[in-house]
């Protein structure tokens, strides 16, 4: 990270004002005045909807200096997706996902 | 049943229904403080971040694009991005809290976490006969331990991962904990669309400058995802 100390703490503020005003929001300012529905049916899949585009491309792109994806990465993520959707239990999945990585780096090692 | 529970009963009886959830927010804290640490952060920082925000997803995410060096203003729009869902719990909760002083209210939105949401809404929806105060008290008693435990949590994970020397990679613990919490989310056919949409959308936008391509695929996502919840519903509706 090259991030200067100024701008690292700007972003954990800006961040902290930015949710408490998404949090606040209607509860503090709007009032009761329903959204309307397809506002909702949007915000519903804010999660869902920007998780994996974060994630997908370092998962699925070649890493820097490499010309094919990780292939211990992607059998890790691969792993740990199948466990979240079987086990609906991220951390889980997420232990899962360490052990896989962790056994497959030594054993690639 | 007439069920007009005391602030004090009301409090309990959300303690009750909200301690169970430290058994999850508890390591996620820990996986937050161990990445933040090793992504550069100092614990101060890392510790600032979850008393600031209380929002894993969206701090992980804001850690991963400041690793990637990303622009400021694209870091906090995207990040927000994911806590936009907060603006709907805000919204839901309303109707039952929007009566409170206040003081109480603002209370109420810094300690808006998924769980709290969740275990709230629900309740309210079984018993909307409860006074505001009986509400609100059994709002804190679901977040009394919930908060704490994710500084705590948090707390841990950052002094821990500053021990680990700088010769084991755990890069890729950013993606593992993602994905991790990708898993559960996709319970319906609309929630799959959305991801994939999302996954493609950002493969084929990498290029974008400034970071921009993850906002429009998760935008784009977005709009996939209602538009297929919003289908099966009529085509539920058709059927005889």
């Amino acid at each position: 990270m090259t991030l200067s100390q100024p701008i690292i703490w700007l972003i954990v503020i800006g961040l902290g004002i930015g949710t408490f005003a998404l949090r606040f929001s209607f509860l503090g300012l709007l009032g009761s005045r329903p959204l309307p529905a397809w506002a909702l049916r949007l915000l519903r899949y804010t999660p869902v909807a920007v998780l994996p585009g974060l994630v997908a491309p370092r998962v699925f792109l070649p890493p820097e200096g490499a010309t094919t994806p990780d292939p211990t990465l992607l059998a890790t993520a691969l792993v740990t997706l199948a466990l979240g959707v079987w086990t609906k239990n991220a951390i889980w999945a997420m232990l899962s996902g360490a052990a896989t990585l962790t056994v497959l780096t030594l054993l690639l090692a | 049943m007439t069920d007009n529970p005391t602030q004090r009963q009301a409090f309990w009886r959300g303690f009750k229904h909200g301690w169970p959830f430290i058994l999850v927010v508890a390591p996620f804290g820990v996986v937050f403080g161990v990445v933040a640490t090793e992504a550069g952060l100092d614990v101060l920082q890392t510790m600032a971040f979850s008393i600031a925000v209380i929002a894993g997803a969206a701090q992980l995410t804001a850690i991963q694009m400041m690793t990637d060096n990303a622009p400021v203003a694209i870091i906090l729009v995207t990040a927000l991005a994911v806590n936009l869902r907060m603006a709907m719990y805000s919204a839901s909760l309303t109707p039952h809290l929007g009566r409170a002083p206040v003081w109480q209210r603002a209370l109420i939105a810094y300690l808006m976490v998924d769980q709290a949401f969740a275990v709230s809404a629900l309740q309210y929806e079984k018993t909307p006969g409860w006074s505001t105060p009986a509400k609100v008290a059994y709002y804190f008693g679901v977040v009394t331990l919930i908060c704490p435990i994710w500084y705590v949590g948090t707390l841990a994970g950052a002094v821990l991962g500053a021990q680990i020397p700088d010769t084991i990679p755990i890069g890729a613990a950013i993606p593992i904990a993602f994905i991790a919490l990708i898993g559960p989310m996709l319970r319906t056919l609309a929630h799959v669309a959305a991801a994939l949409t999302s996954v493609i959308a950002a493969l084929l936008l990498a290029g974008l400058p400034y970071s921009l391509g993850l906002l429009v695929a998760g935008l784009l996502a977005m709009i996939v995802g209602s538009g297929v919840e919003v289908w099966l519903a009529r085509r539920q509706e058709e059927r005889p």
